[in-house]
């Protein structure tokens, strides 16, 4: 049930991707996507009753959640934003060229 | 849109108080990033959030006065380089990125010592590299300054 | 209790993403953009990692500075409609067809909060001793698996030097010359 709202979460995303006319929406729809994705790795290594990766000093009983999975989307939630802001810059790029963020009419324009 | 740049006074003001609040708090949450949760990405992402918000509030040409864009540049290398030599210090050792300097004791602020220092070195570079493009994002269409 | 939580924070999430994604006005689109943003670091917060909490605040944050300052400071307030009905109904089949075919994986998959946890459990054993350092998701991105880290800041440099050649102010080689911008 739970893996299956973030897929549901990814659906919209990727619907937002295909269908709209908006670069702007095109480009919160891959955002909404990293995040659905993100999402759905740390809820593999979720341990029932489990602890945070931190130890402490005064702790002997080590129940503790999954650690490799936050080790690996520690860095995608990072270069989400690199790609992210690389996107927008290349939008408003195309923004300064032709004056809209409308993709039909991107298209259209000749130079 | 009004001609002076940045914002009003009352966020000039509170811009003030608070980015060198937000600075200290970035660069604590990097050295202590072996001790409680953090690390170089959290802190390094917050001192690059400590930039942005001195150059939203006071416009872009004092905040370049104060870290000029080819600063900012030295810095993201700074931290580049300083990753990959602990990286290839570990070859003294017999592998690349080998575990030679000693662990010191667990639990205090000097221990892990490659840790502590990749966290410095990471934290450089994305605060650095972060900030670079959110300044290009911001103030395109006025070419970069030299 | 987890369980009930982490669903309602992804129904949350669901209208958020479903409003930024069908509304007109770009303002609330961003807006409910960081509404996402915001229920996702809630739900880090309860599954347990305080590290990708921290991570995913601050970079939400500096999405938002990014759109805002990409759409509304340029005048663009408004976006138009859908493209034309024939792309949108086979958008809604695709994404429904994804979903149809990854329910049987789902039903794969280990039951929520039991994982199978290999590798983990060496980790959490002999992390201490062999790094020293308390915090484990540290541990091994800087030092069990530090090629990752490496392969990070070589995609973090890239998307920067690509982000600062994009936006560049092309130089003209005489006045009114050809290939000038402005």
């Amino acid at each position: 049930m739970t893996y299956l709202l973030c897929l549901i979460l990814l659906a919209v995303g990727l619907y937002a991707v295909l269908a709209k006319r908006n670069l702007i929406k095109i480009i919160v729809g891959m955002a909404i996507v990293e995040y659905a994705l993100n999402m759905l790795f740390i809820l593999f290594g979720y341990r029932y009753n489990g602890r945070s990766p931190i130890l402490e000093a005064s702790q002997e009983v080590r129940n503790i959640v999954d650690p490799l999975p936050q080790a690996l989307i520690l860095t995608a939630i990072v270069i989400g934003l690199a790609t992210t802001a690389l996107m927008v810059a290349v939008a408003v790029r195309i923004h300064e060229k032709y004056g809209t963020f409308d993709i039909t009419k991107i298209r259209k324009l000749k130079g | 849109m009004n001609r002076e740049p940045g914002m009003s006074l009352i966020v000039k003001t509170v811009t003030r108080l608070t980015v060198g609040t937000i600075l200290l708090y970035g660069i604590y949450i990097v050295l202590h990033g072996h001790l409680s949760p953090g690390g170089g990405f959290a802190g390094g992402v917050i001192i690059a959030l400590s930039l942005v918000h001195l150059m939203l509030a006071f416009g872009k040409d004092v905040a370049l006065k104060k870290i000029s864009m080819s600063a900012a540049e030295t810095l993201e290398d700074f931290g580049a380089i300083m990753f990959i030599t602990i990286a290839f210090l570990g070859l003294a050792g017999g592998y690349f990125f080998l575990h030679i300097y000693g662990t010191g004791q667990p639990f205090k602020l000097l221990s892990a010592h490659m840790v502590l220092l990749s966290n410095i070195g990471i934290a450089c570079k994305v605060g650095g590299g972060l900030f670079l493009v959110l300044v290009a994002i911001i103030a395109a269409g006025n070419g970069r300054k030299k | 209790m987890a369980t009930i939580d982490i669903n309602l924070l992804l129904i949350v999430m669901i209208v958020g993403a479903v409003i930024a994604v069908q509304i007109r006005d770009m303002l609330s689109c961003i807006v409910a953009i960081g509404l996402v943003g915001l229920a996702q670091s809630l739900a880090f917060l309860i599954l347990k990692a305080p590290d990708l909490a921290i991570v995913q605040l601050v970079v939400e944050i500096l999405t938002l500075v990014v759109l805002l300052r990409a759409t509304i400071k340029r005048g663009e307030i408004e976006a138009e409609q859908r493209r034309d009905y024939f792309s949108e109904v086979l958008a809604v089949a695709l994404c429904v067809l994804i979903l149809v075919f990854a329910y049987p994986v789902i039903k794969m998959l280990p039951e929520f909060g039991y994982p199978a946890m290999t590798i983990g459990k060496e980790y959490i054993a002999q992390g201490l001793e062999k790094t020293g350092a308390a915090n484990l998701v540290s541990a091994i991105i800087l030092d069990f698996r530090a090629y990752d880290t490496l392969g990070e800041a070589v995609v973090l440099f890239t998307a920067v030097c690509g982000a600062l050649v994009v936006l560049r102010k092309v130089g003209r080689k005489k006045p009114g010359g050809a290939g000038a911008e402005e």
